[in-house]
């Protein structure tokens, strides 16, 4: 490719000539478009036997029996939505804090460089790794705590017993802390990207730190705060290890966060392994299934973010 | 800390009204803060509790024969991992030539050659939702073209899984690397009469290459890691792998699997796994970080 004597050839010709390297690179991007194409291809391909037998039914039957062929993936659903949905509720505030800590100088900036850095670690630390520590730690302390609420708060329905370490809501925490990085780092960029001037503006009108960080710093970078709720959400959806660890994978339907539920992710790591026949072609439906669901949620985060990072271009 | 509050106490100190808003607003202020510092020192206590716990669990068996014996089987003690560093190393190693030059090849192409054409914009887009994509998701994949098509569990599908789990990280950052690159350097290039290969060569190219390398870094400190693609790509062996086309160890199933078993000798080796991978996934991201880290 790179041409001995240059001057002997005549411009034209040289600038006429095959770019054999700039093919190669088209090809590599084309193929790296194609990855996504080629994966829900096989997914469908797989799960074809499937859809055609059980259609819509699949997505509100409640039942999981492989060896009669009975498949329905309802409580992998709720499972899903819920154990995401809980994680959320408890990682947002908490997101939200660190970032808010981390853009202001409450501290010192070693003290803050440390938090950031915590909060790096935790993105860093293998899923499999929090599933460990969660039979070890937060199995232990929601049975703790399930039983003194099975007791204390009976009338609840969310927390009606009998209440198991392997649960719902010991999913949700472990899958809370595993998220606060992605909510943090996006929260965070977002509120640094609101112009110092409106932060200014807020104080110069008399308003105290505070007035001004929840009445025109946050708001301002709301559509970010949404836009990394939703990333982490796709992400809590995904996540497979720690939960398929913790939740119990049981496809039985309860109101109970104190009993054991099942995810979509859960039930692929648990069961492709040894999986024949149908229940290859439904497990992969239920892939198709969640990488729809994760591929939705994940377009709508960007789409938020894309938005807002235009609306905010070039103000300082 | 909150001077405006004060001032304005000082401002309105003939109103009584006004004075008591004022002082409401400050200690708000003063309450808001403290629970802002609070929650953000709380995120401390699960980092915490993992280190320690996975030192004072993985810490006892850690020992040079660990690195080099086979996994115990049930019940029985003794024993090391090598197999299960070998192969998460084998596959990690199958995954970055499979994904790094078409991670490399695209970003080129999307920054260097046709950084507005219309598959540069759909190659970002592809690449941040493969991002998003769950890396169970990739097992799948790997799954269906590799080992339904072949008939057995292996290295190589280990190793594809991986591949499509690295391949978006090391596109991103790979471009993020060349956006980086100053014009002025290309313009130069182009003025001493280079061609387009020549600057991306000679010139583009070692120039980013730094930050490349953090992005490679970052793909595999996350792709060792990783367990849900292996579990029915890889599955899990528990002998030396005589070649990549039978099931192979790697140190996250092992984890997965002695997690779950009633033995607490197995249980204690789950720990030392973890101690093994937790250090290798933070050095890879330490060097990730400062090693490769750009000068200028």
């Amino acid at each position: 490719m790179s041409a001995p004597d240059q001057e002997s050839q005549p411009i034209a010709d040289f600038k006429s000539r095959l770019d054999l390297f700039r093919l190669l690179c088209q090809a590599a991007a084309a193929l790296a478009v194609l990855t996504l194409g080629w994966i829900l291809y096989e997914i469908i391909y797989g799960a074809w036997p499937s859809i055609n037998k059980f259609g819509w039914n699949f997505l509100t039957t409640a039942a999981w029996v492989p060896n009669r062929e009975k498949f329905g993936v309802l409580p992998f659903i709720i499972g899903t939505v819920a154990s995401s949905g809980i994680a959320i509720l408890l990682a947002f505030p908490l997101g939200i804090s660190i970032a808010i800590f981390l853009n202001e100088n409450f501290l010192a900036r070693p003290v803050r460089q440390t938090v950031r850095f915590v909060v790096e670690m935790l993105a860093s630390i293998p899923s499999v790794v929090y599933g460990l520590w969660g039979i070890f730690v937060v199995i232990p302390l929601v049975k703790g705590f399930g039983d003194w609420a099975t007791v204390h708060l009976s009338g609840v329905p969310i927390f009606s017993g009998p209440a198991y370490g392997n649960s719902l809501l010991t999913a949700s925490i472990v899958l809370a802390i595993m998220i606060l990085p992605t909510i943090t780092a996006i929260s965070r960029n977002s509120l640094a990207a609101v112009p110092h001037t409106l932060r200014e503006g807020a104080y110069a009108l008399g308003a105290t730190r505070w007035e001004a960080i929840l009445g025109v710093i946050v708001p301002s970078a709301a559509p970010g705060l949404v836009a990394a709720t939703i990333l982490a959400l796709g992400r809590a959806m995904g996540e497979t290890m720690a939960v398929a660890m913790l939740i119990g994978n049981s496809s039985r339907l309860s109101w109970s966060v104190l009993s054991p539920s099942g995810t979509l992710a859960g039930l692929l790591a648990n069961q492709f392994g040894e999986a024949t026949g149908m229940q290859v072609n439904s497990l992969m439906y239920a892939a198709l299934i969640l990488v729809l669901i994760t591929l939705l949620v994940n377009l709508a985060g960007e789409a938020i973010l894309r938005y807002t990072q235009r609306k905010t271009a070039g103000i300082h | 800390m909150d001077t405006i509050g004060t001032h304005s106490l000082d401002f309105f100190k003939t109103d009584k009204h006004e004075a008591s808003r004022a002082l409401s607003r400050s200690l708000q202020n003063r309450f808001l803060t403290l629970l802002c510092i609070a929650l953000s020192l709380a995120t401390l206590v699960p980092l915490v509790s993992i280190v320690i716990l996975v030192l004072k669990n993985g810490l006892p068996l850690l020992s040079l024969h660990i690195f080099t014996e086979l996994p115990p089987a049930a019940g029985m003690a003794g024993g090391g991992f090598g197999n299960a560093i070998i192969g998460t190393l084998v596959m990690v190693g199958i995954a970055l030539a499979i994904a790094a030059p078409v991670g490399i090849l695209s970003a080129i192409y999307i920054n260097e050659y046709a950084p507005i054409s219309r598959l540069a914009k759909t190659v970002r887009l592809v690449a941040k939702l493969l991002t998003g994509i769950p890396s169970i998701i990739c097992g799948v994949f790997a799954f269906a073209i590799v080992v339904m098509r072949t008939g057995y569990f292996s290295a190589y599908a280990g190793g594809v899984a991986l591949a499509v789990l690295m391949l978006p990280t090391i596109l991103l950052t790979a471009e993020q690397a060349l956006t980086g690159v100053q014009s002025a350097y290309r313009e130069a290039s182009y003025g001493l009469g280079a061609t387009r290969f020549q600057t991306i060569i000679r010139v583009v190219l070692p120039d980013a290459l730094p930050a490349i390398m953090t992005g490679i870094m970052l793909a595999v400190a996350r792709a060792a890691g990783e367990t849900a693609p292996l579990i029915f790509t890889a599955l899990f062996s528990q002998y030396w792998a005589n070649s990549l086309s039978e099931p192979t160890a790697s140190l996250s199933v092992l984890i997965y699997n002695f997690s779950t078993v009633p033995f607490p000798h197995q249980i204690q080796m789950a720990w030392t796994a973890s101690l093994v991978l937790v250090a290798f996934v933070t050095t890879a991201n330490i060097i990730a970080q400062t090693a490769f880290s750009r000068k200028h």
